[in-house]
C-alpha cells in the first residue's frame, strides 16, 4: 500500500531534519520526502497538518509478561499499548516463565509478536541459564533465534569470575550484554532510596552504592573482555558519569534512563502509593538533577519506558509488600514531551532519544526516515491534552502514578511497516 | 510534580478530628496535648472501683495482628473493654498470605462482620496507612505499629509518663537510645517530642543502627553514649532484636551492652532528676542493666499502665471523629 503523509512538521533526528514536508510510503518502507517518486499512486492520504511526524519510537525495555505472567498483561495486549503509544520497536528483557534462556521461548514470543502485529518486539536473552548466575546461556543460538542482545536483569551473578567469562563468551561472538545493575546484596530487599523520606516512612532502603558498585565492577570487566555493553536504566548520577567516564576513555558503552527516574524523585514515595514502587528506585533530588544534565549534555544514549504491568492484586498491598514497576509505553512519548515543556531539551533532541539513540545502541537500521528504510513512523500532536484512565488504558495494567494526570502529546497515527497499527 | 503527602489528610476529619491514629508526624500541638489530656482522664478512671465507660458501648473493635505482641494487643483489648466495646482479637501471626489471602481479603472479611474499628499491627511500613486508605467509610483505624514506621500509641504513652513525671517538654532533653533503624517507635517518638516542643533528641547508636540522613528527623546523632547521656533529663532505651546480632550488624552482645547497654554507672552521667523508659520487653544485660530496669529512675511499669489510657483516648477520640464526620455527611444530604 502507497501512504502519502501531507503537510507535517517531520523530524528525523538521524538526518538532522526538521521541516514541514510530504513524506511517501511504499511496500513498507519510506519511498521519498518532499516530492512523491516517480508515478507514485497515493492508495491512502493522511493529512499532518499541525501534527509532528517522526521515526516510530524505540523502547529499550518493556516487559511484555508473556509466556507465564499473562494475568499481568500478554504480548498482544501491551504491544497494542505500545502502538497507541506511537512505538513501534520495543525490547523485552527475559523475565518470563520460562526464562527466555532458550530459543523455544524466543520462537514464541516472535510468534506471539507476529500475531498481534502490533509492534515489532526485540527479545533479550538470559546472559545465564535461568538467570541464576552460574551457567552461560547458549547465547550464540539464541542470538540466531532472534535475541537483540543478552542480560541477567537484575538478578545476581554473585562471582566475578562467571561474570567475566559471561563477557568473553559474548565477547567472542560480538553480542551486545545489558545490565541492568543492581548488587543484590546491598539493595538486601528495599524497596525505595535509601535517603530522608525512606527513614522517615521506615521503609527498607536502596542505597546508591547498590547500583554504583555494580556498574563500576561491570566496568572493570567491560575493559577486560572488550565486550559491546549498554547499561539499562541508570537511576544515580555517579553511575552516569562512571559510563561517560568510561566513554570517554574508548570503552564501547552505552546507556539509557527510565522516563520516570528523570521526571520524579524518592519524595513522591511520601504517601505510601505503592506506585510509586518501582525498581530502580526514584532516587534523590541531586540523581534526577545529575541524570537531566547527563540528558543536555548527550550522556546516555536512550529514554526507556521500563514498562512494567501488573494485575491490581500486585499493588494492592501495603508499598513494601506490593510488586515493583509501574506500566509506561502509553505514556513515554507524553512523559518525555514533559522535558520538552520544561525547556530542558529540543523537540528534535527527545525524539532522538527515541528513535536514532536506541537503534544506535542496538545497532539495528531502525529509528529514521531515510528513503529506503522501514515505514516505521509515529505522528503525534505535541500539543494536545490528555487523561490516561482505567477506560482508556490499553495495557493491561493501569499501575501508574500518571493514571488521571494530565498530560500532553496525543498519537494520532503509528504505523508498522507502512502499516496502519493505530489510529486515533 | 507530584506534591508531598500530608499525612494527616488521612487521618483528620474535615472538622480537623482524628479519625483514624496512624502517626505522630504531622498531628499538631494541640492535637497531641489533647490526646493527653484525653489520656490524663482516663489514668484515674483504672483506680476506680468501676473500671469502665461506655463511649464505644455497641462498638465492635477489631484487633488485626499480623505480628505478634503480648503487651501492645493486650493493653488495646483492655482498652477497647473499658470504653464497653466489643472486642474480637485476631492473631495471624503468619501474615493472612500463609493462606493464600490477600490482606485486602482479611480486610473485607472483618468489614462484613460490620466492625467500626480496627487496631492494627502488621510487619510492613505503610500497613495502616494502607488499610486507613482501603476500609468503608465510618471505620477507624489505629495503627499498633507498622513495620519501622510508626508506633504511635507507644510514642504518646511515653510521652504521657514523661509529662506526667516533668511537666512541661520544652527545657527536656532526651536520649533515644539503640535500635533506631529497625524501631518505629523512635521515628513516632522523634515526631512526638518535636511537636511538643523538646528542647533537643538525641539518638544514640552504632552507625550500623542508625538510618541515613537520620539527623534530617531534628536529632543529633551520638555514637557515643557516654557523650550523648550528659545532662540528659530522659533515657528511652529501645529494644535490640538479639537475632539481629547474627546479621553483621552487631559483632556480639556483649560487646553492645558494654558500649550501649545503660549501666549504673552510665546512668550517673544523666541529670541527676533523670527518668529511664523502654517500650519492652525489655531484654536485661543486653540493653539494661537489672538494677537500672528495676532501679527509682524506671518508668517501665507506668508506661504499661499509661498505654492503657493512651489507647482508651485515642480509641475515643477517633470514634468521636469518624461519627462527627458521618454526622456532617448525612446533614449535608
Amino acid at each position: 500500500m502507497n501512504i502519502a503523509i501531507r503537510n507535517g512538521r517531520v523530524i528525523d533526528p538521524a538526518n538532522n531534519l526538521d521541516q514541514i514536508t510530504d513524506l511517501f510510503i511504499g511496500d513498507g518502507r519510506i519511498a521519498s520526502l518532499g516530492e512523491p517518486p516517480a508515478g507514485f499512486i497515493a492508495d491512502r492520504e493522511i493529512d499532518a497538518t499541525n501534527l509532528v511526524v517522526s521515526p516510530g519510537l524505540i523502547d529499550l525495555c518493556a516487559n511484555l509478561r508473556e509466556p507465564g505472567y499473562s494475568r499481568k498483561g500478554t504480548i498482544a495486549s501491551e504491544t497494542a499499548a505500545a502502538a497507541a503509544g506511537g512505538i513501534t520497536t520495543l525490547c523485552m528483557p527475559p523475565l518470563t516463565k520460562p526464562i527466555a534462556d532458550n530459543t523455544a521461548v524466543i520462537d514464541l514470543i516472535e510468534d506471539l509478536a507476529k500475531q498481534a502485529g502490533n509492534a515489532r518486539v526485540l527479545p533479550m536473552g538470559a546472559l545465564t541459564q535461568e538467570l541464576k548466575g552460574e551457567q552461560l546461556s547458549p547465547m550464540h543460538g539464541l542470538r540466531k533465534a532472534g535475541c537483540i542482545g543478552f542480560t541477567n536483569a537484575r538478578e545476581p551473578i554473585h562471582s566475578a569470575l562467571t561474570l567475566a567469562r559471561c563477557l568473553e563468551y559474548a565477547a567472542t561472538h560480538d553480542l551486545l550484554v545489558i545490565f541492568q545493575p543492581q548488587d543484590a546484596d546491598l539493595a538486601a530487599g528495599g524497596t525505595m532510596h535509601d535517603d530522608t523520606t525512606c527513614t522517615r516512612l521506615g521503609l527498607s532502603g536502596i542505597p546508591e552504592s547498590a547500583e554504583t558498585i555494580e556498574v563500576a565492577r561491570s566496568l572493570l570487566l567491560i575493559e577486560q573482555t572488550g565486550v559491546k555493553a549498554h547499561f539499562g536504566q541508570l537511576s544515580c548520577e555517579r553511575s552516569v558519569k562512571m559510563v561517560m567516564e568510561a566513554r570517554d576513555r574508548g570503552l564501547p558503552v552505552t546507556a539509557d534512563i527510565a522516563i520516570q527516574n528523570l521526571l520524579l524523585t524518592d519524595e513522591n514515595v511520601s504517601g505510601f502509593d505503592p506506585n510509586f514502587h518501582l525498581i530502580p528506585p526514584l532516587r534523590s533530588q541531586l540523581d534526577r538533577a545529575g541524570l537531566r544534565h547527563a540528558l543536555v549534555a548527550d550522556g546516555f544514549q536512550a529514554i526507556c519506558s521500563d514498562h512494567q504491568p501488573h494485575e491490581l492484586a500486585a499493588k494492592q498491598a501495603p508499598f513494601a509488600a506490593t510488586e515493583p514497576g509501574m506500566t509506561g509505553l502509553e505514556t513515554l512519548l507524553s512523559l518525555s514531551l514533559m522535558l520538552v515543556q520544561q525547556e530542558l531539551i529540543s523537540l528534535p533532541q527527545m525524539l532522538a532519544k527515541l528513535t536514532t539513540g536506541p537503534a544506535s545502541v542496538l545497532n539495528v537500521d531502525l529509528g529514521t526516515l531515510s528513503p529506503g528504510s522501514s515505514a516505521d513512523i509515529c505522528i503525534f500532536d505535541p500539543e494536545q491534552e490528555w487523561v490516561l484512565t482505567r477506560e482508556n488504558c490499553r495495557s493491561a495494567g493501569a499501575n501508574t502514578p500518571f493514571m488521571d494526570f494530565p498530560l500532553k502529546g496525543v498519537v494520532r497515527f503509528t504505523l508498522l511497516e507502512g502499516n496502519v497499527v493505530f489510529q486515533q | 510534580m507530584f506534591e508531598q503527602q500530608d499525612p494527616n489528610l488521612i487521618q483528620l476529619n474535615s472538622a480537623g478530628q482524628l479519625k483514624h491514629f496512624l502517626t505522630t508526624e504531622g498531628l499538631s500541638r494541640e492535637m497531641l496535648t489533647e490526646i493527653l489530656d484525653t489520656a490524663d482522664s482516663f489514668v484515674d478512671m483504672s483506680a476506680q472501683q468501676v473500671k469502665k465507660v461506655p463511649l464505644l458501648r455497641g462498638k465492635t473493635v477489631v484487633n488485626l495482628f499480623f505480628e505478634a505482641s503480648t503487651r501492645t494487643a493486650s493493653t488495646f483489648e483492655l482498652a477497647a473493654k473499658r470504653l464497653s466495646a466489643d472486642v474480637l482479637n485476631l492473631n495471624i501471626k503468619t501474615s493472612s498470605t500463609s493462606k493464600g489471602e490477600t490482606l485486602k481479603d482479611t480486610l473485607m472479611t472483618m468489614e462484613a462482620m460490620h466492625s467500626d474499628m480496627f487496631v492494627v499491627r502488621h510487619s510492613d511500613s505503610g500497613a495502616a496507612h494502607y488499610i486507613a486508605s482501603n476500609v468503608t467509610p465510618h471505620v477507624a483505624v489505629i495503627n499498633a505499629g507498622d513495620g519501622r514506621h510508626a508506633h504511635p500509641t507507644q510514642a504518646m504513652l511515653d510521652m504521657l509518663t514523661i509529662r506526667q513525671h516533668k511537666g512541661a517538654f520544652e527545657p527536656l532533653t532526651v536520649a533515644i537510645v539503640g535500635d533506631i533503624l529497625h524501631s518505629r517507635v523512635a521515628r513516632s517518638q522523634i515526631h512526638a517530642l518535636r511537636t511538643l516542643g523538646a528542647k533537643e533528641i538525641r539518638v544514640i547508636a552504632p552507625t550500623t543502627l542508625l538510618p541515613r540522613h537520620i539527623e534530617a528527623l531534628g536529632v543529633t546523632v551520638y555514637t557515643d553514649m557516654l557523650q550523648g547521656l550528659k545532662d540528659v533529663d530522659v533515657v528511652m532505651m529501645l529494644r535490640l532484636q538479639k537475632e539481629r546480632m547474627q546479621s553483621a550488624l552487631l559483632p556480639s552482645e556483649s560487646e553492645f551492652y558494654n558500649l550501649y547497654g545503660l549501666t549504673e554507672e552510665k546512668l550517673k552521667l544523666t541529670h541527676p532528676d533523670s527518668i529511664v523508659m523502654h517500650p519492652g520487653p525489655i531484654n536485661r544485660g543486653v540493653e539494661i542493666e537489672t538494677s537500672v530496669a528495676d532501679g527509682p529512675k524506671s518508668m517501665i511499669l507506668k508506661q504499661v499502665t499509661n498505654g492503657i489510657a493512651v489507647r482508651m483516648a485515642v480509641m475515643s477520640m477517633a470514634m468521636g471523629g469518624q461519627m462527627t464526620e458521618h454526622q456532617a455527611e448525612r446533614g449535608s444530604e
